[in-house]
Parts: structure tokens; C-alpha cells; sequence
């Protein structure tokens, strides 16, 4: 597998304090990449320095082996980069397919076009994505009174507008149910394979990490301490000491015999 | 010592709360499960009149708390710990703790800082720091910890567990227990059944706003019907 | 140099009561998040109040005295407002707000020209402080050194009470999450009214104790106005020590101006602003506010969708009803008519960029005004045929709304405001102080339309094709990629530059659009009158534009051009009265805290209770 982002020695201080301090590593192709670790590990402030929405302090980015360091977050869209955030960011005021086109007349740069009615452009294309995530029927909605699991879906379809080939997801089910968590993350492994793209998310729900990472990276106090397979970061000592906790929780919750954070 | 009785809430034409009827007792540790949108926060606001039942009624140790304003709610004891943490940033530890200060009640052992920081070390050790500069975990707790500043008679924890690393979620447990031995009545409101089971004595399902099981976690456990109906575990 | 150092001091002690005003804006901001454009109005009364006081009380301790009274009173006044106008709107838009608080303005205007009568008094010197003292030689009044000697007091003691006390921690807390605080027993609306008290009281003390050097007169409300959002933005809002700081600033580098560049004192206030802020774009000891800090209030504006055509044929016939008015009607209501498109295109140009962009612009007279004056100028020195001057008066708003867009689109939500504000007093101080070319107070006259378009009816039909075009063009923008664009820019920026759309730059686009059309509206304006006057950049124009807006709806397309109609039709009619300061001012805050939503909103609204009508798009 070809690597696509290669991010070596990433870091960021705040007034001094570093939040993320020589953090390496890389996405393959087609690889579905978890990031984990505590609140406050650096995740976000990652998240925000590969797609431009802070400059790092030190360390380079690079996508498809082109640098891409300190660009604004729309020039690295356009690259072909396509991200979620943690509290959703749709535009209220439009309806659910608005949402999409408007980022449908973005990738055609059709954003200064003072002529058209931009409620009957790329409509169809716009459609076609809402029937990938599933909600075709809430095409005319309007976003603001959308639940939050269907606004979670809802920005998956606007990162895939303009065909990404990579998407950056920032705890994507977050404030999900349970059910909901599963079937958002089995939809963007989906995708992800057939399209033969890469995903790189960050995640609190370790059923939901478990279940679909190809790999895992561990963060902590903006340093990575572990990385590799799903087997390898479960028996981490390091990790369980620091985020995943000795599965007292789980275990005593489940009641089951094997009790390897084997939860339902 | 709460009685809920028929409370209906509404946002907008949207029937949030249909009829929910539950009690606590004195002393006791309930929990409120139910999937995302069932109405849990929704009722721990209610409770607190941060929005307003359209009907039905929810009495605390005999007073009405229906039109009353948040601020009296409060007043009579009821500590809210929301959500989203909801800290005041700029502020210090010690200053976010002053904001939650309230006078002792009788036959009510105060809470001081000292004894707060007894259960929570991590905030002494950062009392004079900022709230922005603590981490998520560091965040909750302080929530908590402020809450109980106020010398509650009951506590309403909403969904603490959120968002939160499981190692944390594992210590927030240790301290409800902790919380649970002063003689402290909680309500929690949880999805994370593993963490409710851990810390309550008795579970409330809700859905769609309708109270489906009020019972023991053991006769839930009897009845993975009921679990896999509305919790979606 | 002792000449500098005197002035040095005079300045210092013009700070003393600019400190106190500016102090009282910038906590009520931080606590309310009202920008209480009433403010100026609480430190005039505190001037009257603190003189009528010092008529009945004697001596130096009935001066003193008088002074603190003065600030109670205010600070009681204050309490009314907050309580009658305020408490039943904190939960409407934001920025709705603002028009309440201008329609304390007018109220409280009319009430002092009935309380104290239409004559400028002279403030009474203060007993025991009457004389000078020489300092190297130079005069400098004791009473001077008496202000500059207070004001740190005041400064400490503010300090303290917000960072050492109790209800300093409540008070900061409330600033960042009002609901929270209620939710932990604090009875937060008693708090509002605390800092409104204080807020209020210290404009109060501001008015009373600036007396013995400046007296008191109807119009100091606007004129300190200006001057206070200056030093609340240099300092950063919110920050006392640089209310302080800019305070000193602006009043030191005024009593130079006024020595050396007696010509230049309005403009060199902004200009020093303007240089401050493109350093420092949050004040010199601002913090930077985040986009969306506090949160969007109210409900989000529902999905727009192109007007039905039963809706565009009935415009279309209330267009052709409109055409018929000359044959009907006296010309007397052809030129209210006019009017009425003037101020309704420059009503839809504000709306464009404050609706739909989210870009809450305090100084848009300055487009109109400058379109109005590009035209004047053209006709007085260049002799330009009328068509001509005709379209380049738009050019010159476009060209100065890229430069101001291009200063203030660097900021955001109460520092876009204010900046915009600030530069469109620049250019009407530029204007009223270039006596020799733009006729400074008194205006350009003998501007008149080509003999084609000479009589009232003619040019009727004229200003319909131009200014209800210019409505359409704008309606048809909003529904355009671009419009789109605008919106989201304003939804989440976040999201929008995220995919793609680079926000500043529709944005900037969006407002040199704006100014340009609000340039044509001036154009129209100054041919259908036949000449300009300062008036027309003011504040208060711009503040007309804001109310009708509001009015209208905001969230609305329309709701800029319905309420710019209403607000002219009543005014016209009012205006026949004495105190129609008083009673416009009490309509504008019944229409706000009944109708919040709007003109357009609160029609919508009814006809969604009404069994028909339901699909109405507005």
C-alpha cells in the first residue's frame, strides 16, 4: 500500500505549552487509521494542523507527496481532503441537499456566479449522496431541525462531494446512540473500501475503534505512545494505564466469563 | 423526596415528555437510561426548570417547583451538573467554585474546598490554574465539584460519562460511589449501562419521553427484552 | 515643554470623564452582551441631572455630592430600562437589542429637551477648585488635577470588584454562561440589573463631573457616542485598564490636535483607531472573540426558495399600482414616494450584507452618503452632466467600501460594528471639517437632475426603474451560487472554509456590492433633493438603516424594504408633531418587545396560525 499523508514531527505549542510535540506518522491507501487517546491528548489541535485550520509550530504535512504544511483549510480541500468535525458545522439556514450542493458549486467553482438559482444546480449529484448516507427522503428538510445522528450522516456526504481521497473525521459519532455509532462507522468503512480512499478518525467509542480500524495510533499528552494493529493496542500496558483503564468497568459489567472487554 | 407526576414538555410543537411519572427516594441512586433524544436531559431540565413543563407536576420535599425560576430551584437544593461540563473557562478552580457556593443547610454537613479536594486531588493540585487549562476529565469533575458547593440535597449528573476515556469514566465511578456514602440522593442520567449499573440502586428506562421500566438493574438483567428493546446496547 | 506638559495634563483630565462613560459600556458589554447604544443618552442625563442638582445644592460638598447623586439617579434610570425595555427581549435576536436601546435614545431625548428646554447650560465651577496652579509656568486649572487624580480611584476600585469580590467572580461567570450561573442558585437577572446599575451610574457620574468644563447641551448623547465606542474598541472591549489606557490616548492626542491641527481634531481620533486596529485587531489589550463564542440566539431563518408566481404577479401589480400614483395622487405623495424607494434600496443593500451575510455594519450611511457626494461634487467643481455623476457616484461607494471592508472584514461580530462605525464617522468628520471643498455644515447645493428628468414626476418614474431594479438585482443575488456562498460564510465559516468557499472574499464582495448600491441610493437621494449635507453619513442615518431592518425582519428576504417603507410612512407622519423623538422612540420599543420577530417574521408567524396562506414565501 502507497502512503497518502505522511505527517513527521507535527507539533504545536500554545503560549509555550505544548499540545502536540513531534507527532510522525502515515496514512496507506485504503487504510481506515484510528486516533486515540484521552481528552486533552491532542487530538483536535492533530486534526486542525493537517487540514490548515492552525499552523503547526514545527513538523510537515504532506498529501499525495506534496507539502501541504500551514495551507489555508480550502486549499487543502481542494487538494482532495475531505473532514468532519467534532460539533457539526452545516449551515442551518439551507435544507439537507442545500448543504451538499453548496459544497457541489464549491468543487465547481461556481461560488461567484451571481445568474443561476443555486437551488437547482448539481441537484441530482446532491441526491446521489444523500442516498449513500441513507437519507434521501430528508432531501428538503431544512438542516436545523435535523437529529444529530442524521447531521453526523449529513456531513459525511458533504466531505464526499468532491471525491476526497482522503477523509478526516473528528470523533464522527460522537453524541450518537449506541446502534447509530455502529451503522455510521460499518457505512464509512464501506465507503471507504470501495472507493478505495483512506479515512483517518479520531474516537471515543472503542466498540465502534475495535470493530473498524485497520490501525490504531495512541495519543497522549500530545506524544504518540503506541501504534499498531487492534490486537497489539488492546494488550498496550502503556495504553490501558492511560485511556483504556484496567476494563474493571467492562468486565464487572459483563459479567462474562472470557471478560476481555468483550462487551456487547 | 422528588416527585414527578404527568409532566409533559414541549420544544416548540416537538412532545418531548409525555406523562414521565417517577419518584426518588431519600438516600438513593437512580439512574435514567434511555438512547440519545429520549428525553433524558430534557427531564434532568425540567426537574430544573430550565425549560418549562406545559403540564404535570414535580414536587421537591413538598415544594412545587413548577414557575419557579432555576436560580430558586437551586436555592432549595436541587445541584444540577449539565451536560456539556459547562465550566466557566476564564475563571480559576477556586473561582468556578466560589460561583457554586451556597449556605450551609441544616443537618447538612457543608462541603467546603478543603473536603472537595479531598475527593478530587487533581483540582488541588491546579486550583489556582484556569478553567480552559484543564483536560476533559479534570473538566467534569470540577462540574461536579462545583455543584456540590452548593450543598445540594440531591444531585442531577447528566450524562458524566460522555465524551469522557474510559480510564476516567472508571475513577468518575470511585467518585459517585464516594458521593453516593455521604448519604447524597443522585439522578443520573446515563446511556453507558456497564457505568449506571456500576453506581446505581435502581434504573428508570425512558423513550420517546415515556417511562417503559422502573425497577432493579437485576430484573432488567432477567428481562434482556426490556434492554435490547430501548437501550440499544 | 511646559506648555506640552500642561496640555499633557489637560488631556488627562478629558480622559477622567471619557473613562467613566466608556468603562460603564464596555461592563455592561461584557456582562449582557448589549452594545447599549443608550449609553451616551444615560451620560446627558447624568450632565442635567448632576447640574439641576448643583443649582439646590451648596458648596463644595453639594458639588461633590451633586455628582454622586447624579450617578445614583442615572444608575436608577438605568434599572428602568433595563427592567421595562430589556429583561423582555434578552431571549430575541441579539442584535435586536441594539434597536431597543436606540429607541431609548430618542425617548430620552425628547424628555430632557421637556425637562430642560432646548438652551445649552453652562456647568458650574467647582467651589474650592476654582482657581489654578502654575506648573512650569504654564496655567493648568486645579480642578484639572482633580480629575486626573480620581480617575485611577475609580479604576482600582472597578479592579477590585471584578477580580477580588464575590460578585466580580459572579459577575465574569455571567459573562461566559448566564444559564449555568442561574442553574447554581445565583439569581442572574438581578445581576443583569446590578451591572446595568453600574454601567448606567458611571455614564452618570461621567456627564455630572465633566460639567464645570463642558457643560450640558441635547446633542452631547451622539457626541460622545462616537467617541466612547472609539476608546472601548482601542482599549478592547470588555478590558477596563484599556478603556483607561485609550482614554488617555485619544484625549492627549485631541488637546494637541486642537493646537496644531486645529482643522483635523474629528479625524484624528478615527485615524488613531484605524492604526491601532490594524495592529492590534482586538484592541490593545483586547482579547480575540471568537466567531461564535456565544452562540447564535434565537431560531435559526428558514431555507429561502425563489418567490412563488402568484407572489411575483402580485409585486408585479403592486409595482404597476405604484407607477399609477402621480395620476392619482398630489405630487406631494410622488415625492414621499421617491422617498420611500430611496431609503427602501438603501434599507435592501444594508440587508444584503447584515441578513444574509451575518455582517452586522453600523456605518452603511457612509456608502449613501458618500454615493450622494461623489455625485455633488462631480456636478459643483467638474460641472459633469448628471448621468454621468450618475454612475460614478456608485464607483466612489464601491471603492470605499473595499477599503473599509477590507479594514474591518479582518474582525468579527461586535469589533466588525464597531470598526465599521468608526470609519464611517472618519468620513463624515472628513467631510463636515473640509469646509472648502465639501461645504462642510453647509452641504452642496443646486444639484440638480438633467432637463429630461427635471419635473417630480419623471424623475418618480426614474428612481422606480433604478431602485426597485437595484431591490430585484439584490433578491435575485440572494438566491445565486453566490448568495448561497454569502449565507453559508455566515452559517459556519468553519464549514465553509472547509469546503472550499473563501469567506473573507465573498464577504468583501458581498459588502463592496452593498456599498455600491447603497451609493446608487445616495445618487438618487441627492438628485431628487438638489443637495447634500453632512447629515446624511451620520450615525444616526445609518441607525435609521439598522431600526428598519430590524424592523422589518432580518431573518427575512424582505424584511429590509418592508420595514424602510413603514419607518418612512410613519415618520413622515409623525415628524408634524413636538415630541415625535418620544413617541417614534416608544413605537420602536413596543414593535420590539411585541414583535420580535419582525414585520415580515410576526406576519409569517400569523399566517402560520391562519388556516391559509401557509406557503407563503417572504
Amino acid at each position: 500500500m502507497t502512503s497518502i499523508l505522511q505527517v513527521t514531527g507535527l507539533t504545536k505549542h500554545f503560549d509555550g505549552l505544548a499540545a502536540v510535540s513531534d507527532v510522525s506518522f502515515e496514512v496507506k491507501r485504503g487504510e481506515l487509521l484510528a486516533l486515540i487517546g484521552p481528552n486533552g491528548a491532542g487530538k483536535t489541535t492533530c486534526f486542525n494542523m493537517l487540514m490548515g485550520q492552525l499552523k503547526p509550530t514545527a513538523g510537515k504535512v504532506e498529501f499525495n507527496g506534496r507539502d501541504i504544511t500551514g495551507l489555508p483549510p480550502r486549499k487543502v480541500w481542494r487538494l482532495g481532503i475531505g473532514r468532519t468535525f467534532q460539533i457539526t458545522g452545516t449551515y442551518p439556514s439551507m435544507t439537507v441537499v442545500e448543504n451538499i450542493q453548496m459544497a457541489l458549486l464549491s468543487h465547481h467553482r461556481r461560488l461567484f456566479d451571481f445568474k443561476s438559482y443555486a437551488h437547482l444546480e448539481y441537484k441530482k449529484e446532491a441526491i446521489n449522496l444523500l442516498e449513500l448516507v441513507g437519507m434521501p427522503e430528508q432531501a428538503e428538510r431544512a438542516c436545523a431541525i435535523l437529529a444529530y445522528g442524521d447531521l453526523k450522516r449529513l456531513e459525511l456526504a458533504i466531505a464526499l462531494a468532491h471525491e476526497p481521497s482522503l477523509l478526516l473525521m473528528d470523533e464522527p459519532t460522537a453524541g450518537m446512540a449506541p446502534r447509530e455509532r455502529i451503522a455510521l462507522m460499518q457505512l464509512t468503512a464501506d465507503i471507504v473500501e470501495q472507493r478505495n480512499i483512506s479515512a483517518l478518525f479520531t474516537e471515543h467509542d472503542m466498540d465502534v475503534v475495535f470493530a473498524h480500524a485497520h490501525r490504531i495510533i495512541v495519543l497522549n499528552r500530545g506524544e504518540v505512545i503506541a501504534s499498531g494493529s487492534v490486537e497489539q493496542i488492546r494488550n498496550d500496558a502503556q495504553v490501558r494505564e492511560v485511556y483504556l483503564g484496567g476494563g474493571t468497568l467492562y468486565q464487572s459489567a459483563d459479567g462474562s466469563a472470557d471478560g476481555e472487554h468483550s462487551h456487547a | 423526596m422528588l416527585e414527578l407526576e404527568s409532566v409533559n414538555t414541549y420544544y416548540g410543537k416537538a412532545h418531548i415528555l409525555n406523562d414521565l411519572s417517577f419518584t426518588l427516594n431519600e438516600g438513593e441512586v437512580v439512574s435514567l437510561l434511555g438512547r440519545n433524544g429520549a428525553g433524558k436531559t430534557t427531564t434532568v431540565k425540567s426537574i430544573m426548570q430550565l425549560v418549562k413543563p406545559a403540564t404535570g407536576s414535580i414536587v421537591f420535599d413538598g415544594n412545587h417547583l413548577n414557575r419557579l425560576a432555576p436560580h430558586q430551584v437551586a436555592r432549595l437544593g436541587i445541584g444540577y451538573v449539565p451536560e456539556e461540563r459547562r465550566i466557566f473557562t476564564d475563571l480559576t478552580i477556586l473561582e468556578n467554585l466560589e460561583v457554586g457556593r451556597q449556605a450551609p443547610r441544616d443537618g447538612l454537613e457543608p462541603w467546603t474546598v478543603e473536603s472537595l479536594f479531598k475527593i478530587f486531588p487533581n483540582l488541588e493540585e491546579r486550583q489556582n490554574n484556569r478553567g480552559k487549562a484543564l483536560s476533559g476529565g479534570e473538566q467534569q469533575m470540577l462540574t461536579i465539584a462545583r455543584t456540590l458547593m452548593g450543598n445540594p440535597r440531591l444531585l442531577l449528573l447528566d450524562e458524566p460519562s460522555e465524551g469522557i476515556a474510559p480510564v476516567i469514566v472508571e475513577q468518575m465511578a470511585a467518585t459517585i460511589m464516594q458521593i453516593k456514602e455521604s448519604g447524597l440522593p443522585v439522578l443520573l442520567s446515563e446511556q453507558n449501562l456497564h457505568f449506571a449499573r456500576l453506581v446505581a440502586d435502581r434504573a428508570i428506562i425512558i423513550e420517546s419521553g415515556e417511562k417503559k421500566y422502573d425497577g432493579s438493574f437485576a430484573e432488567l438483567e432477567a428481562n434482556p427484552s426490556i434492554r435490547d428493546a430501548y437501550l440499544s446496547v | 515643554m511646559g506648555l506640552i506638559f500642561a496640555q499633557l495634563l489637560t488631556g488627562l483630565a478629558n480622559a477622567a470623564a471619557l473613562f467613566l462613560v466608556a468603562s460603564g459600556l464596555s461592563l455592561i458589554f461584557g456582562v449582557t452582551r448589549i452594545v447599549n447604544f443608550s449609553h451616551g443618552s444615560f451620560y446627558m442625563l447624568g450632565a442635567f441631572i448632576g447640574y439641576s442638582l448643583m443649582q439646590v445644592l451648596p458648596g463644595a460638598i453639594g458639588f461633590w455630592s451633586s455628582v454622586l447623586l447624579a450617578g445614583v439617579a442615572v444608575g436608577i434610570i438605568g434599572v428602568i430600562v433595563e427592567i421595562l425595555v430589556l429583561r423582555p427581549v434578552y431571549k430575541a435576536p441579539e442584535l435586536f437589542q441594539l434597536v431597543a436601546t436606540f429607541g431609548v435614545i430618542l425617548v430620552i431625548q425628547d424628555l430632557a429637551l421637556l425637562i430642560w428646554g432646548a438652551e445649552d447650560v453652562l456647568g458650574p465651577r467647582a467651589p474650592g477648585l476654582k482657581g489654578i496652579v502654575r506648573i512650569m509656568g504654564e496655567p493648568v486649572p486645579k480642578f484639572d488635577l482633580a480629575l486626573i487624580a480620581i480617575t485611577p480611584f475609580v479604576l482600582f476600585a472597578l479592579w477590585y470588584l471584578l477580580t477580588k469580590t464575590r460578585v466580580g467572580i459572579l459577575v465574569r461567570a455571567a459573562t461566559q454562561d448566564r444559564e449555568m450561573v442561574g442553574a447554581l442558585g445565583v439569581n442572574q437577572a438581578w445581576l443583569f440589573t446590578g451591572v446595568f446599575f453600574l454601567g448606567a451610574a458611571l455614564a452618570g457620574l461621567g456627564g455630572a463631573i465633566q460639567l464645570p468644563k463642558g457643560g450640558a447641551d441635547l446633542l452631547m448623547d451622539f457626541t460622545i457616542l462616537a467617541s466612547i465606542f472609539v476608546v472601548v474598541v482601542i482599549g478592547g472591549m470588555g478590558s477596563l485598564p484599556g478603556a483607561y489606557i485609550a482614554a488617555v490616548l485619544i484625549s492627549v492626542l485631541n488637546v494637541f490636535g486642537v493646537s496644531y491641527l486645529p482643522q483635523s481634531t474629528l479625524v484624528l481620533m478615527f485615524v488613531v483607531m484605524a492604526v491601532v486596529l490594524t495592529i492590534r485587531p482586538y484592541g490593545l489589550l483586547g482579547r480575540e472573540e471568537k466567531a461564535g463564542e456565544h452562540g447564535q440566539v434565537g431560531e435559526p431563518e428558514l431555507p429561502i426558495k425563489p418567490a412563488s408566481l402568484t407572489i411575483r404577479l402580485l409585486v408585479l401589480a403592486l409595482i404597476a399600482l405604484l407607477a399609477c400614483l402621480p395620476f392619482v395622487a398630489p405630487s406631494f405623495f410622488t415625492i414621499l414616494a421617491t422617498d420611500v424607494i430611496v431609503f427602501c434600496l438603501f434599507a435592501a443593500s444594508l440587508h444584503f450584507i447584515l441578513g444574509l451575510g451575518g455582517l452586522v455594519s453600523f456605518g452603511h450611511a457612509a456608502f449613501f452618503g458618500t454615493g450622494a457626494y461623489v455625485a455633488a461634487l462631480l456636478v459643483t467643481y467638474v460641472g459633469t452632466p448628471m448621468e454621468l455623476a450618475f454612475l460614478l457616484a456608485p464607483v466612489g461607494a464601491f471603492l470605499l467600501a473595499i477599503i473599509i471592508g477590507w479594514l474591518c472584514l479582518r474582525l468579527s461580530g461586535v469589533y466588525f460594528a464597531m470598526l465599521t462605525l468608526a470609519l464611517a464617522q472618519l468620513v463624515w468628520s472628513l467631510v463636515f471639517q473640509w469646509d472648502d471643498f465639501t461645504g462642510g455644515d453647509d452641504g452642496l447645493v443646486d444639484i440638480w437632475p438633467s432637463a429630461w428628468l427635471r419635473d417630480t414626476t419623471s424623475y418618480f418614474y426614474f428612481t422606480m426603474v433604478i431602485g426597485i431594479g437595484g431591490i430585484l438585482f439584490l433578491r435575485h443575488l440572494a438566491h445565486s451560487p453566490f448568495g448561497y456562498a454569502l449565507r453559508a460564510s455566515r452559517d459556519s465559516a468553519r464549514q465553509a472554509e472547509a469546503t472550499g468557499i473563501h469567506t473573507k472574499r465573498i464577504q468583501w464582495v458581498s459588502f463592496a456590492i452593498a456599498g455600491a448600491l447603497a451609493g446608487v441610493a445616495g445618487a438618487l437621494f441627492v438628485f431628487s433633493k438638489g443637495s447634500v449635507f453632512p447629515v446624511e453619513l451620520e450615525i444616526a442615518k445609518s441607525f435609521d438603516g439598522l431600526i428598519v431592518v430590524f424592523l422589518g425582519g432580518v431573518k427575512t428576504l424582505s424584511g429590509g424594504v418592508v420595514g424602510a417603507a413603514a419607518l418612512t410612512l410613519v415618520q413622515d407622519y409623525i415628524t408634524r408633531f413636538e415630541y415625535w423623538r418620544l413617541a417614534l422612540g416608544l413605537l420602536i420599543i413596543l414593535v420590539v418587545i411585541i414583535a420580535p420577530n419582525g414585520i415580515v417574521g410576526s406576519l409569517r408567524k400569523l399566517a402560520h396560525w391562519l388556516p391559509f396562506g401557509r406557503s407563503k414565501s417572504t
